[in-house]
């Protein structure tokens, strides 16, 4: 655990030595009060909650976490100094971890810093703050989740950009999957359950069942074992990589 | 003598390329062994697999007794390395970079190591410069903190002194010898002069292989020009000496190079026989007017030269 935090401090830090954190939280608070407000009809619904709010968060995030993982490996192994992390006496499985959580908890920070939004709420109606709390844990595992593929992509790659364009696309195969323009492509051959499969790999499905204020297990689950199972993969790309030079 | 580095048959394939190829070395305590080689002959790969960051593809390595491949943690806190290029993480400042270094490596007394080893590579004056603002010789520097901060028992520089000025060349090196004691040192280098200056023993590798092995002395004994005799005499003498040397028993050959006013004769002993007492005979005989009478020792660029390819040959081979 001390190798894990130890790494997470450096990474987290390193957000806030550059511009990075900085103009992410802004253009993130920015863009999220523009959907909301503008294009959710935040005031024109006439209801107390933050459907509005959560509902555009796939999208915001299919561009921005990319942003925020493409550089967690590619940097690293750019600069060589992957080399020297890796020859630190710490386990791979907690470099891998400690820079994940840092990302993690950078998104999370800036998630955090939307509160403004939920204090709007209350103040104008009596909002059902159990489902708020439910939208916010979901859109944290959310961009867990992207940032967990982001992650594992960044380590194929010593190029930044190439990173970026790869999460997003792999994102966006995650986020659309249980939407017609996947789903239709399979609709004429497959078998109904493996359907139901492709759809339940969703993003989508699973964020909007609880921001909809249905909470349940599976879920949740699917969100962790999502990230898991990415960081796994990170864990086996980075070895397999060093390996080539 | 205790082992602290011991590495056995390394072989290293890069897909079809063989990067190393059978590779096996010890390094004592009190050991610095000079790793030589042209670009490209395995110098850096052989090291990133005593490390611990690649995995030989078949061959074992271990520091301290730990087997890196086994006791990956343990053999590495035995450890300290610059990599090639001494990378570091440019938005730091080196306190900030030694300080994650401390808590990687657990050191208790985290201020004094910083302040310790920081002081031995004469870094104390931009400790608080972000890294990337730094110039090449103190991006160096950073490098060689890292190494030292938890005063590891086994020590691995790739080009520890590359990109550094003359003064600076000699501080580390001072540094080294400084070190050498109490620890296992192996350093890569081109450069030669250094394992003269540094290293009790030098390994030269080319293509994969190890080429020689053994003191620098030992090594110039085997170069071409060891036990040469070097006079320097007057331009005009130059011809009519260097016919009569060359008769002489025992020489191979005279090479001869003009400076100045003056030429420099080299003469050179087939299969090493002595010519000292020859050839001083033969100048009290004829009455030569010798400016400067030398013994070359050997070189050790000769033997390199010798025994290894040029980098246009191993260019394919470069991983």
């Amino acid at each position: 655990m001390n190798d894990v935090s130890s790494i997470f401090k450096r990474e987290f830090r390193a957000y806030f030595a550059t511009p990075l954190a900085y103009v992410f939280i802004v253009i993130f608070l920015i863009v999220t009060g523009v959907f909301t407000f503008y294009v959710g009809g935040f005031f024109d619904r006439g209801q107390a909650d933050l459907k509005p709010f959560f509902a555009y968060h796939p999208w915001l995030y299919l561009f921005l976490i990319p942003s925020l993982s493409m550089r967690l490996w590619a940097e690293e192994r750019k600069s060589g100094s992957l080399e020297l992390l890796m020859t630190l006496p710490v386990p791979t499985w907690a470099v891998v971890a400690g820079k994940y959580l840092a990302a993690w908890a950078f998104a999370g920070l800036a998630l955090a810093l939307t509160f403004p939004i939920w204090v709007t709420v209350s103040y104008l109606g009596d909002p059902d703050n159990g489902v708020i709390f439910a939208g916010y844990i979901a859109s944290l595992l959310m961009a867990g989740a992207y940032l967990a593929i982001g992650a594992a992509l960044s380590a194929m790659t010593k190029n930044q950009v190439v990173a970026f364009i790869l999460t997003v696309t792999v994102c966006f195969l995650f986020t659309v999957s249980g939407l017609p323009i996947v789903l239709d492509f399979f609709q004429a051959w497959a078998p109904q359950f493996l359907l139901t499969l492709i759809a339940g790999f969703s993003f989508l499905t699973h964020f909007n069942t609880i921001i909809d204020g249905v909470i349940e297990g599976r879920d949740f689950v699917y969100f962790l074992s999502l990230i898991a199972l990415w960081l796994f993969l990170n864990r086996i790309i980075i070895e397999a990589k060093k390996e080539a030079g | 003598m205790t082992t602290m580095l011991e590495a056995s048959s390394l072989v290293k394939h890069f897909g079809s390329i063989q990067a190393v190829n059978g590779i096996s070395l010890t390094v004592n305590k009190g050991e610095v062994l000079g790793f030589l080689g042209p670009n490209g002959a395995g110098k850096t790969t052989t090291m990133k697999m005593l490390t611990g960051f690649l995995n030989p593809t078949s061959g074992t390595a271990s520091v301290c007794g730990f087997n890196i491949a086994d006791q990956p943690i343990a053999a590495k806190r035995k450890l300290g390395y610059l990599p090639e290029g001494a990378p570091a993480y440019g938005d730091m400042t080196p306190r900030g970079f030694l300080s994650f270094i401390a808590d990687i490596r657990r050191i208790e007394d985290k201020a004094g190591a910083i302040d310790s080893a920081s002081r031995r590579v004469h870094l104390q004056t931009v400790l608080d410069q972000p890294i990337e603002t730094l110039s090449k010789g103190f991006r160096r520097r950073v490098g060689l903190a890292q190494a030292i901060l938890h005063d590891p028992d086994v020590l691995i520089l790739d080009e520890p002194t590359d990109g550094l000025d003359p003064n600076q060349k000699f501080e580390v090196r001072n540094l080294i010898a400084e070190m050498a004691t109490e620890k296992a040192i192996i350093i890569s280098t081109h450069i030669l002069e250094e394992v003269d200056a540094v290293c009790g023993r030098a390994v030269i590798i080319d293509r994969g292989r190890i080429v020689a092995d053994g003191t620098p002395q030992e090594l110039k004994a085997r170069s071409r020009t060891h036990g040469a005799v070097i006079l320097t005499v007057s331009a005009a003498d130059a011809g009519g000496i260097a016919e009569k040397l060359a008769a002489l028993a025992g020489v191979k050959e005279v090479e001869r190079t003009d400076v100045g006013a003056t030429t420099r004769l080299v003469t050179i002993p087939a299969g090493g026989a002595d010519l000292v007492r020859t050839i001083r005979s033969a100048m009290d005989r004829e009455n030569w007017m010798v400016e400067q009478f030398e013994i070359d020792p050997g070189r050790l660029d000769d033997l390199f030269r010798s025994l290894t390819h040029a980098d246009a040959d191993i260019k394919a081979e470069a991983a």
